[in-house]
């Protein structure tokens, strides 16, 4: 596991949700650089919800965001993606119709200039989308579009890669894979946040672990600390 | 308000009357569901190839595979959303090949998908009291003439509706719209829909993804309860090895189209091509 750094994003009592509901009602969470975050908890505890609301995609009613020292509180997704923040969706993660080398050419869009030798560093990462560069990612099953969504994730190169289930959908011998990646990844210094039932897997590459639950902090600490809690096998793990 | 029955494992309509437990006896029974040597493919990528297996009345089989191996196309075949380039399926007797998903549901198949779409913009309880089927208020003459047969039908689906979300813990959200559902709770809504009719065969895609583990165990005792009180056949695609191991009697492994192995979940880990291309090296 590497070492961290700095705080990277800090996310202090956001309020969030979607129209009137609020979801998340005061979560506080922090991500240092070269970290391994998982957030578990319950269905409908608002893990998505946070995420969404870090990226851009929700209002954050209250609470104030921070990333690399910079207050981005507010601030649209797309302006989020040029401050080194990257996000794969739990569901509709591709642009089904283009090709997978045109998701990887989209996910490079702001790029100036690398975006081939960007391309090449993905799929040396994902070799199994290699063969697959021409075919529509709609075409594609469900564990592979995942891939492909990651690897459009990593295409300008974030400081900061946030995965909502990066596991679902994925066979056993994949989740294992996209595990491995992530802990390549973040050996290279970048920082993952991640909200994932398979919290086993999840926090056995963390750094540190959050639980939610109706839209609160119920939990936190460092990651094998909540893998060995009696506590959290019997409420979140699942015995 | 409207009240309901305190949660039990059979329909409302057969409450309080003896509901016979079906005792599956699978080695005996005519199959409910076979698939035999069905192909599909989309330009030159062959999603399905000649794939073959039976299903077992009254049993829970898992259907497993590496990503892509053509699980979903297989389903969506099965169900009648896409249509067989060659091959046979036949459910419970009669070849459905050439139905579409609606002739599929009225011999007695239900499915959920992979990506739960409810209908964002109505409530939990709504999007459920829309799976209801044979409803008498869409036919025009019966909204306008018949008022009273229609409010006691719409009654009785509703309260179905109620059961169902009592049933699967989804009632505390059943004034909810569907948009702010999680990925979990769409996935236990989509799972719900199967429960508003008196399916002969259920088919679940991935019906674990993206859902919390202590919802899950919920979820199989669900399952298991269905097929045990109902007799309801499950056909199950999923890639969490806990959910099938608890619930599978008999897995399928598909791989690149076809099936490659039928049996035991034991005999599935053991197995050198299943472990290969599929299992990995953590069931080693």
């Amino acid at each position: 596991m590497t070492e961290t750094g700095a705080r990277l994003l800090d996310a202090r009592e956001i309020v969030s949700g979607y129209g009137e509901v609020h979801i998340l009602k005061g979560v506080s969470m922090y991500v240092d650089a070269a970290e391994i975050v998982t957030i578990i908890g319950p269905n409908g505890a608002g893990k998505s919800t946070l995420m969404k609301a870090m990226f851009g995609l929700l209002p954050v009613h209250q609470g104030t965001l921070v990333l690399d020292g910079t207050d981005v509180t507010g601030m649209s997704t797309e302006r989020l993606v040029r401050h080194g923040v990257g996000y794969v969706p739990q569901t509709n993660n591709v642009f089904s119709t283009l090709t997978v080398r045109e998701n990887l050419e989209m996910g490079g869009y702001t790029r100036l200039d690398g975006l081939n030798d960007r391309i090449a560093w993905v799929l040396d990462l994902f070799p199994d989308l290699a063969s697959r560069l021409g075919e529509r990612a709609g075409r594609l099953s469900g564990g592979q579009r995942k891939l492909v969504a990651i690897a459009r994730a990593l295409m300008l190169e974030p400081k900061l890669l946030m995965l909502d289930e990066p596991s679902a959908s994925l066979s056993p011998q994949m989740s294992e894979v996209v595990f491995e990646k992530i802990c390549e990844i973040n050996q290279l210094g970048m920082a993952a946040l991640l909200v994932e039932q398979d919290a086993r897997h999840a926090l056995a590459i963390s750094h540190r672990g959050y639980v939610l639950a109706a839209g609160e902090n119920r939990f936190e600490g460092p990651a094998d600390m909540l893998l060995n809690s009696d506590d959290m096998r019997r409420l979140y793990l699942g015995g | 308000m409207r009240t309901f029955g305190t949660r039990d494992m059979q329909y409302p309509s057969e409450r309080g009357g003896s509901v016979s437990a079906v005792e599956p006896s699978p080695l005996e029974a005519l199959p409910i569901l076979e698939v035999c040597n069905v192909r599909k493919a989309y330009g030159g990528l062959t999603a399905v190839n000649n794939c073959s297996f039976q299903v077992q009345p009254g049993t829970i089989t898992g259907l497993v595979g590496p990503n892509g191996a053509g699980k979903t196309t297989l389903l969506n075949l099965i169900s009648g959303f896409q249509r067989v380039d060659r091959g046979e399926i036949i459910l419970d007797g009669h070849q459905t090949s050439h139905l579409g998903p609606y002739g599929v549901f009225h011999h007695g198949l239900v499915r959920t998908f992979q990506i739960p779409r409810p209908i964002p913009n109505m409530t939990v309880l709504e999007n459920l009291v829309l799976a209801g089927t044979g409803q008498k208020g869409e036919r025009i003459w019966n909204a306008w003439f018949r008022p009273g047969i229609v409010g006691k039908q719409e009654n009785e689906i509703i309260d179905q509706a109620l059961w169902v979300l009592e049933y699967v813990d989804l009632i505390q959200l059943r004034d909810q719209y569907a948009s702010v559902l999680s990925g979990g709770q769409r996935k236990l809504l989509e799972f719900a829909r199967t429960l508003m009719e008196k399916p002969k065969v259920v088919l679940l895609d991935e019906p674990g993804a993206g859902v919390n583990r202590i919802l899950m165990r919920r979820l199989i005792e669900r399952i298991e309860e269905q097929r045990e009180q109902n007799g309801i056949t499950f056909l199950i695609v999923e890639h969490d090895m806990d959910l099938v191991a608890r619930l599978c009697g008999t897995v399928i492994v598909m791989s690149q189209g076809a099936s490659i192995f039928t049996g035991s979940f034991d005999a599935m880990c053991r197995d050198q091509v299943v472990l290969d291309a599929y299992l990995g090296s953590q069931y080693r």
